[in-house]
């Protein structure tokens, strides 16, 4: 499949002329493949969030270009509509934006706004509430009664019933309780599996990006220091402890068996791979001994 | 973009500008207000405009700044000369007429000062907010309204609200600024249609905005709840006011500059 975004000398300087210019990102080049499930980290100030606003077409670049589905997105400014139709964007604390009488309006606002018609309107609302866990009684609610939780996965059925191509979240997971946090990311990982939709996950937590992404982006200092798959991103655990971030615990355990000299791989980052490899060592052990 | 809006931004300064008591510095700001009513002809404005370029210099203020809070009111300024120049009439022939249309040369000199006089004023005032912090100003205010509080009423109040308004002033633009992107995002159209559409299309800006600064007046009334929070009786302050020679110093350079200004008046009376 190829690049459903590309991005060319992408460059962000905010205030450009002013005494406190600053460059949010600088000269980005890549590609987003479509169909992956990219993680992008960074810590905070390094241009994350200045770089998915690029990719909805909410902020316009400095210089560079985007490229969405190979078109030149500002090469008619009246038409970026159009591009936030296919690339979703669920912003940090989405709960806010939601106004309507109801959840089942608030979560048609999007398809609405696209011009589908009735019935297309309803089969999406029905759709996206069913994956993001909404159910009829729900619906008819108002979106003020909800809990936070409930509020957050409701705004971002209102991204998914558009039915993007891309779907950009960031950091939907923050601020909810552990199981919240499950909930939201396992169900956004069942919508990738499911429809083969290109996901860019925001976060934090690196625990999440590792059981999550299958690509990492780590950004610095309004760089992209590392694009690649999440095994090999997390073997760099030094250059992204340096960068201020860091790697998920059982990565860290890892490194410091290697460090007390016992023979297991770096590169080690979800828990599954983790047991699997300490058994292969155990066997390899005892093997040993015989 | 919405959060270029500048009016009532603080940027903290060590210059004598910032140093002033703030009292003083309202003071002084009502009397340039006053002084640009007075001052009638050009030569005067063109001095009080001098006199704020030295004041914006000397308080380390980039002048490009004034642009930046011209702009929200640019549609007044301009609705002001238009007015000034198509409905003042003069003694002389029109310069120009075109049906109904007259301008005379009062009318040209009038949208002129007129102009001027308000982007002074915005400028001067401007510099006051620049200098000043929010804080300070309204402690300012309710020390100078405080003989009010002799005919009950509750001037520390509503130095209290004032505080919080101007406090929550970039807050709540930069949520707004949120908001939109966050509807923009959802495909919703914000600058283009008629005018009911677009009326229509900010109603998902306005209740989230609304809902947010409900809850966070919530949050803060609890916040200061928590805190004691009582009113203004008996309540003493972290930073006294109090009037140093520096201050009366620039208070007569200022109002001897105001005086020299408004002397010009009788000075350039043909003009």
């Amino acid at each position: 499949m190829g690049a459903i975004i590309r991005a060319e000398h992408l460059t962000q300087i905010y205030g450009q002329g002013m005494p406190d210019a600053s460059t949010a990102i600088d000269d980005l080049s890549f590609e987003i493949e479509e169909g992956d499930f990219v993680g992008l980290i960074g810590s905070t100030g390094s241009g994350k969030s200045t770089l998915i606003n690029h990719f909805n077409g909410i902020l316009k670049p400095t210089s560079g270009k985007l490229y969405i589905d190979g078109q030149d997105m500002w090469a008619d400014p009246k038409q970026i509509r159009k591009f936030r139709f296919l690339v979703g964007l669920v912003f940090q604390y989405p709960e806010y934006q939601l106004f309507e009488e109801t959840v089942e309006k608030d979560i048609a606002y999007g398809p609405i706004n696209m011009g589908l018609s009735e019935q297309e309107i309803r089969e999406r609302v029905k759709q996206a509430a069913e994956l993001c866990e909404i159910d009829a009684e729900m619906l008819k609610k108002s979106p003020f009664d909800l809990s936070g939780g409930q509020k957050r996965r409701v705004a971002i059925a209102g991204v998914i019933a558009m039915r993007p191509r891309v779907l950009v979240l960031d950091e939907p997971a923050a601020g909810l309780d552990p199981e919240g946090r499950d909930n939201i990311l396992s169900q956004i990982k069942a919508y990738h599996k499911e429809t083969g939709t290109t996901v860019v996950l925001v976060s934090h937590s690196m625990e999440d990006i590792a059981k999550y992404a299958d690509k990492v982006i780590v950004m610095n200092q309004s760089k992209i220091k590392m694009y690649d798959t999440t095994e090999k991103v997390f073997a760099r655990a030094e250059e992204l402890l340096q960068m201020g971030l860091s790697v998920p615990q059982v990565t860290k355990i890892f490194l410091k068996l290697r460090e007390m000299g016992i023979n297991v791989p770096a590169n080690v980052y979800t828990i599954p791979y983790a047991v699997k490899t300490i058994l292969a060592h155990q066997a390899e052990k005892k093997g040993e001994i015989v | 973009m919405i959060r270029d809006i500048t009016i009532g931004q603080h940027f903290p300064g060590n210059s004598l500008v910032h140093r002033l008591d703030p009292r003083m510095k309202i003071i002084l700001t009502i009397g340039y207000i006053v002084l640009l009513f007075l001052a009638a002809n050009p030569a005067g404005l063109l001095l009080s405009g001098l006199l704020l370029v030295i004041l914006y210099r000397s308080s380390n203020i980039p002048l490009k700044l004034i642009g930046k809070s011209l702009k929200p009111i640019f549609p007044i300024i301009v609705f002001t000369v238009v007015l000034n120049l198509f409905f003042v009439t003069g003694q002389s022939q029109p310069l120009v007429e075109f049906g109904f249309i007259k301008i005379y040369s009062e009318g040209i000199r009038y949208a002129i000062l007129m102009g001027a006089r308000i982007v002074l004023l915005i400028a001067g005032t401007s510099l006051l907010t620049y200098t000043t912090s929010p804080i300070s100003l309204t402690d300012a205010i309710e020390r100078l309204l405080s003989p009010l509080a002799k005919l009950h009423c509750s001037v520390h109040e509503l130095a209290m609200v004032m505080t919080i308004a101007l406090r929550f002033i970039p807050t709540l633009i930069e949520e707004t600024d949120k908001i939109m992107n966050a509807q923009k995002a959802r495909g919703a159209q914000l600058d283009s249609g008629t005018l009911q559409q677009r009326m229509k299309a900010m109603v998902p800006i306005l209740i989230p905005l609304f809902v947010s600064a409900f809850r966070r007046a919530d949050e803060l009334a609890m916040a200061m709840e928590c805190r004691c929070y009582r009113g203004g009786e008996g309540r003493t302050r972290l930073k006294q006011l109090r009037l140093t020679s520096k201050d009366w110093i620039c208070f007569v350079v200022c109002v001897a500059a105001f005086a020299a200004i408004w002397l010009t008046n009788f000075a350039f009376q043909s003009l």
